[in-house]
């Protein structure tokens, strides 16, 4: 029992971690970014190339892979989102561009990694086993939930004290009046989709180190996986998304021992369609109009 | 002309194939419904008409293929009915979730080998099956434009509220163009499997609904004909250009997918209605210079 | 008596936006729809489409409930509406347009049209020529063919107008059809509106233009937030001290 709610909560960190930058930018375009899986991937894949191919430490290839998250986060926004701004359907041009930039960066990823599995080199991060009460983990593990809570939480205190966080909240709210209030409206976009990518390019990192795989459509998975948590949290609510994401590692780990492996995945979906139907805002959502 | 159909039968099987699935995705489009459950009507359909060919012989090819498309119809009603209530985006990530439920149900399935699927199916679908079926779907959709339901499905598109208030049952026709969509992908699915001898889940999977979209989309949703030329060009182009990848020292795999996504980001940004619009397009350019 | 509203009330949170309002219109009445900004005029009359449903009383046309009825059953019993913020099929013809509007006229199911019968072919040319009619009606036929979008402000209300008569309603609901107009356009749909209620058509009508509201309506109802503050002959609602107060109100 003890064992298995610190593995949820393991996988739930990196399924919040992912789902956290996933709903932010929804709650300031309303639009989904489906290349968000594909800087997972490409940030994992950077920190490997830096750890393996340039023999850094892992403590510079992360944080330099999670700030190149980012900076390919503001290229997508320039290339694919913001030419889209102020057409009537950009909310479903914008997942379209989305989806172009996502294959672009899958295509770029294959070709230069190939198809196969890749894996972190042998003593990249020291194996050790450390025992909580009567359930065991590793160091890893603890490491990848301490990293993914302190940047929540940098998240969170960035959107509700910083200049930065105020004005990227006021465009969520209303671009129009974001405007007004004289807020650099493309800057906050452009500034919420770099926080938005950094995290998941860390969510990337973190994940290919937990699962030592990573290949270029290694994010496909994670991708339903975070639309079924930013969905139960409330699209577009940061603290929803962290709480559903740790309700999902939990809910995922508890199917598994009760149910069976081949459960896992069902459970999430099953979660996402009927509290779709069911109850649309999500935990946590606005009580936007996205009900006929 | 015979030989280059023999030599190149698969590749135009999978043209007629893909145009089918597009059009799949292009019917609830029409009525501004973005839903992407088709790869799991897809899959319905091929497993349906895949385990009638194996499991009830005698029974003709004909009959298989309308449980193909029939079985996906009906299953879309009860889906359609809450999630339709949906919009935009919300529709459309519920949608995944069903298709990721049915491809999930299908590896659970022990009845039809799990992951591993169902092989040996005799292939009993020819090019001309292929292209009779896709011609009756084009004409069904031409002829629903201009009719009673077509200037109805485009209202929706346009304004639902307005069109409620102009007396259309809007529920009824999304729901009649979510189970046609349906049909359409069930058929593909059903035709796809007496093609290549086996169904799997791993080929309906969320990667198939969106090589549907992208079709659609890259061919023009605007003419129903569109997606047919989006599936088309974007089979062909990279048998194509193949030679062209390799000189660049590209694998036929990134530089397929490269090219698809340069395609789609280029017709979103610059040609919003698609390759089909493009020599109208053209036209007005020259006209307006001279 | 065709449309009947008996203590209609509708609230959004704590907020009265029409409370317990009840007037009538008859056939072949034009009934004016007046009150000061926000006094829940176009509420009412989502309220009467069945855009909303009423949190409190009834409305009933001919004598039959039709509160709670989805919009495109109230449209079927003969109701149908122009919108203060014009919602035409933007992408569509302006003739396209007044098609969809003859949606409840229409017997033209699909599958004629997929056995390629004549008649249906037949039934969509008598629509477009309908569509043509109903455009020449307002003044717009010379643009039967320009994409909504594309037209004036004016034109677009005119074409909505023909789009709400295409479907030959018993009661017409009018959001503000002058609004943006020039004077010459606007004495033209006055004119339309009148030859409407000489049909027999029942007409309910918001507009802000006093003059056009004292010469066209039968009757005022007015409403001051969400409540009917008078009702009456023009004349008399223009003599009325609640009305001129509501107004001086508005006006400070």
């Amino acid at each position: 029992m003890g064992q298995q709610v610190l593995n949820g909560i393991f996988l739930g960190s990196i399924y919040a971690l992912f789902a956290v930058g996933y709903t932010l930018v929804f709650g300031v375009l309303d639009i989904l970014n489906l290349a968000h899986q594909a800087v997972f991937m490409l940030a994992a894949f950077i920190a490997l190339a830096l750890v393996a191919d340039a023999h850094l430490s892992l403590w510079v290839a992360l944080p330099a892979a999670v700030l190149a998250g980012g900076a390919i986060g503001i290229v997508l926004e320039r290339v694919a989102f913001r030419p889209l701004r102020g057409r009537a359907d950009s909310n479903i041009s914008g997942l379209i561009s989305s989806l172009a930039m996502a294959t672009v960066f899958e295509a770029i990823a294959l070709q230069i990694f190939g198809p196969d599995i890749s894996r972190f080199p042998p003593g990249t991060f020291p194996d050790r086993v450390v025992r909580i009460g009567a359930a065991t983990a590793s160091l890893l593990q603890l490491c990848i939930v301490g990293i993914s809570v302190v940047l929540m939480a940098v998240l969170t205190l960035l959107l509700a004290r910083s200049r930065l966080g105020r004005q990227i909240r006021a465009v969520a709210e209303s671009p129009r009046a974001a405007r007004i209030l004289g807020i650099d409206v493309d800057r906050a976009i452009a500034m919420a989709f770099f926080l938005s990518s950094a995290l998941g390019g860390a969510a990337g990192v973190l994940f290919g180190l937990a699962f030592n795989s990573i290949s270029p459509d290694v994010g496909r998975g994670v991708e339903l996986k975070g639309l079924a948590v930013i969905i139960l949290g409330g699209m577009g609510s940061v603290p929803g998304a962290v709480i559903a994401g740790f309700a999902l590692g939990l809910i995922e780990v508890f199917t598994v021992a009760h149910l069976g492996s081949s459960f896992r995945d069902a459970v999430s979906f099953a979660v996402l369609f009927f509290v779709l139907i069911a109850r649309p805002r999500g935990l946590f959502g606005r009580a936007a109009a996205r009900e006929a | 002309m015979a030989d280059l159909l023999l030599a190149y039968q698969s590749l135009f099987a999978f043209v007629g194939i893909n145009g089918l699935l597009a059009l799949s995705v292009y019917t609830t489009l029409s009525c501004g419904q973005l839903s992407l459950a088709n790869a799991g009507f897809m899959a319905i359909g091929a497993y349906t008409s895949a385990l009638i060919t194996l499991r009830a012989s005698g029974v003709p090819f004909i009959a298989a293929l309308a449980a193909s498309a029939l079985l996906p119809a009906i299953v879309a009603v009860p889906l359609g009915l809450p999630v339709l209530r949906l919009r935009g985006v919300f529709l459309a990530i519920a949608t995944v979730g069903f298709g990721e439920v049915v491809r999930l149900f299908f590896v659970n399935w022990d009845y039809t080998n799990g992951a591993m699927g169902l092989v040996a199916i005799p292939q009993r679908t020819q090019l001309w099956t292929i292209a009779l079926a896709l011609a009756l779907a084009l004409f069904i959709l031409g002829r629903l434009r201009g009719s009673r339901a077509g200037y109805a499905l485009e209202a929706i598109r346009e304004d639902e509220t307005a069109a409620r208030t102009m007396g259309i049952y809007t529920t009824g026709h999304k729901l009649a163009m979510l189970a046609l969509g349906a049909a359409l992908a069930g058929l593909a699915g059903g035709l796809e499997a007496h093609f290549t001898f086996m169904v799997a889940p791993g080929g309906y999977a969320f990667g198939r609904v969106v090589e549907m979209l992208v079709q659609a989309v890259v061919g023009g949703t605007a003419a129903f004909y569109g997606p047919v030329v989006g599936a088309a060009f974007l089979t062909l182009l990279p048998e194509i250009l193949r030679e062209a990848g390799a000189r660049l020292g590209l694998a036929p795999g990134p530089f397929r997918l490269l090219l698809n996504g340069l395609i789609l980001l280029a017709v979103i940004l610059y040609l919003p209605n698609g390759l089909v619009s493009l020599p109208s397009r053209l036209r007005r350019r020259s006209r307006g210079v001279a | 008596m065709s449309l009947l509203l008996g203590g209609v009330s509708r609230a959004f949170g704590g907020v009265r936006a029409v409370d317990d309002a009840s007037f009538s219109v008859a056939d072949g009445e034009v009934h004016g729809l007046i009150g000061p900004n926000g006094a829940g005029k176009t509420t009412l009359l989502n309220l009467v489409s069945g855009l909303l449903r009423p949190t409190g009383g009834k409305i009933e046309l001919d004598g039959r409930r039709i509160d709670g009825l989805p919009p495109n059953r109230v449209a079927a019993l003969g109701v149908a509406r122009t919108y203060q913020n014009i919602r035409l099929f933007g992408g569509l013809s302006a003739a396209d347009n007044v098609v969809v509007g003859q949606h409840l006229r229409r017997n033209a199911p699909v599958w004629r049209r997929l056995l390629l019968l004549p008649s249906a072919r037949n039934e969509e040319r008598a629509a477009r020529e309908a569509a043509e009619a109903g455009l020449a009606r307002v003044g717009m036929r010379e643009r039967a063919l320009t994409r909504a979008f594309n037209l004036s402000y004016g034109e677009q209300r005119r074409v909505e107008i023909a789009r709400a008569l295409a479907a030959q309603p018993r009661l017409v609901l009018l959001d503000e059809p002058t609004a943006g107009m020039n004077p010459n356009e606007a004495a033209a749909v006055a004119r339309l509106v009148r030859e409407v209620a000489n049909e027999g058509r029942a007409v309910l009508l918001i507009e802000h233009n006093v003059r056009l509201v004292m010469e066209l309506c039968d009757r005022v109802t007015v409403l001051n937030f969400g409540k009917v503050i008078a009702r009456g002959t023009p004349v008399e609602i223009g003599k009325d001290p609640a009305v001129i107060a509501a107004y001086l109100g508005e006006s400070q």
